[in-house]
C-alpha cells in the first residue's frame, strides 16, 4: 500500500472485525534515533498461540468470504523492507497487540500518509467502540480519544453530521501540530 | 486531548445536534463504505473522504459509516446509500471522481445512476 496509514487503517479493521470495544493506536516518531513505532493494541477477542503465529501467511485467515487475508503479511513487507519489524501478541479473551517498526529515514519507508482520513474511516464504523490515538513526533504530541468526545456528547454519536465535522478539524489540526513540514 | 476551547466547542455542538437527531434518525440518508483491506486497497477511504466533502458542500446531513468486506472484493469501493422508503442501492468501483456525480444525481436529484449499481435491494418495512 502506498501509505503505512492504509495499513493502520487495515489493522484497525482486524481489531473491529475481532469485536473490539478499546483500540489504542500511538505512533512514535524519533527522528534522532530514526525510528519510527506503530503499536495497535485492542481488546478484541484474541487469537491461539497457533493462529497469532500463522497470521503472517497470506494464505492463513478468519473471513469466510475468501480464502487469502493479505492485510497482516503486507504491513509485515513494509516493515522488514525498512530494517523493522512486524510483531503480534495476541491471548484470547485479552487482545491482540501488533507493532511494527521501521527505519524513520529508510528510502523504501511509505510515508504515513493521511492519518486524518484513517481514523475517521474506522471512527466512522458501524460498530461501535473507541479508539484512543496519540502521537509524538520529537517532543510533539497530539492525543484524542473518542470515549472522552462520546462523554462529552452523551446521546449524540459520533457519526453525527457536525460532530464528524469536528472531528475532521480537530484531527487535521493536531495532525498538523505533531507532523514537521518535512515528516510525514 | 484536543485544546479545551476545542472541547467546549464539542459541548456547544451537543446543544445544537441533540435538537435535530431525532428528526434525522427516522427520515434520514445512510451511506455505508466498505472498509475491508480490498476497500482500503482500492481506495475506499479517499471515497469516503469524497463522500464527507460533498455532503458538506451541499449541506446535506447524511449518516456515513464503514463496514468490513462483504465478499465483493472486485467491486470495491463498495457505496451502499440507504434512504428512507426507497430502495437501498449498492454502487460498485466508486472511485473519489464519481462521487460528486453520485451525490447529485441520487441524493439531490432522487435519479439511480444505473450504470454504477452493483445490488439493490427493496424497501424495508
Amino acid at each position: 500500500m502506498r501509505e503505512l496509514s492504509l495499513h493502520i487503517l487495515d489493522v484497525l479493521e482486524n481489531s473491529i472485525e475481532a469485536g473490539a470495544t478499546r483500540i489504542e493506536l500511538l505512533i512514535e516518531e524519533d527522528l534522532e534515533k530514526d525510528f519510527l513505532r506503530i503499536v495497535i493494541r485492542d481488546n478484541g477477542r484474541g487469537m491461539s498461540e497457533e493462529l497469532a503465529r500463522q497470521v503472517l501467511d497470506p494464505f492463513v485467515t478468519t473471513r469466510t468470504t475468501r480464502h487469502v487475508g493479505l492485510g497482516l503479511p503486507l504491513f509485515a513487507a513494509a516493515a522488514e523492507r525498512c530494517n523493522g519489524e512486524l510483531r503480534i501478541q495476541s491471548k484470547p479473551g485479552v487482545g491482540t497487540t501488533v507493532l511494527a517498526t521501521f527505519q524513520h529515514n529508510h528510502i523504501d519507508r511509505a510515508p504515513l500518509g493521511d492519518l486524518a482520513g484513517t481514523l475517521m474511516a474506522a471512527i466512522l464504523s458501524e460498530r461501535e467502540m473507541d479508539i484512543h490515538y496519540k502521537h509524538t513526533a520529537d517532543g510533539r504530541a497530539f492525543e484524542l480519544d473518542t470515549a472522552e468526545v462520546r462523554r462529552v456528547l452523551g446521546d449524540v454519536p459520533l457519526s453525527h453530521p457536525k460532530v464528524r465535522q469536528w472531528l475532521e478539524s480537530t484531527l487535521a489540526e493536531g495532525l498538523a501540530s505533531v507532523q514537521s513540514p518535512d515528516v510525514t | 486531548m484536543p485544546k479545551l476551547k476545542t472541547l467546549e466547542d464539542l459541548k456547544r455542538l451537543r446543544e445544537e445536534a441533540q435538537q435535530d437527531i431525532k428528526v434525522r434518525l427516522e427520515t434520514g440518508t445512510k451511506i455505508t463504505v466498505g472498509m475491508g483491506t480490498c476497500g482500503i486497497a482500492a481506495g475506499a477511504r479517499e471515497t469516503m473522504h469524497a463522500i464527507l466533502k460533498e455532503l458538506k458542500k451541499f449541506e446535506i446531513e447524511a449518516h456515513v459509516t464503514t463496514v468490513g468486506c462483504i465478499g465483493m472484493c472486485v467491486k470495491e469501493p463498495l457505496v451502499d446509500i440507504e434512504q428512507a422508503g426507497k430502495p437501498r442501492i449498492t454502487y460498485g468501483n466508486v472511485t473519489p471522481d464519481m462521487v460528486p456525480t453520485l451525490i447529485e444525481e441520487h441524493l439531490i436529484k432522487g435519479n439511480v445512476v444505473q450504470e454504477c449499481v452493483v445490488g439493490r435491494l427493496p424497501t424495508q418495512g
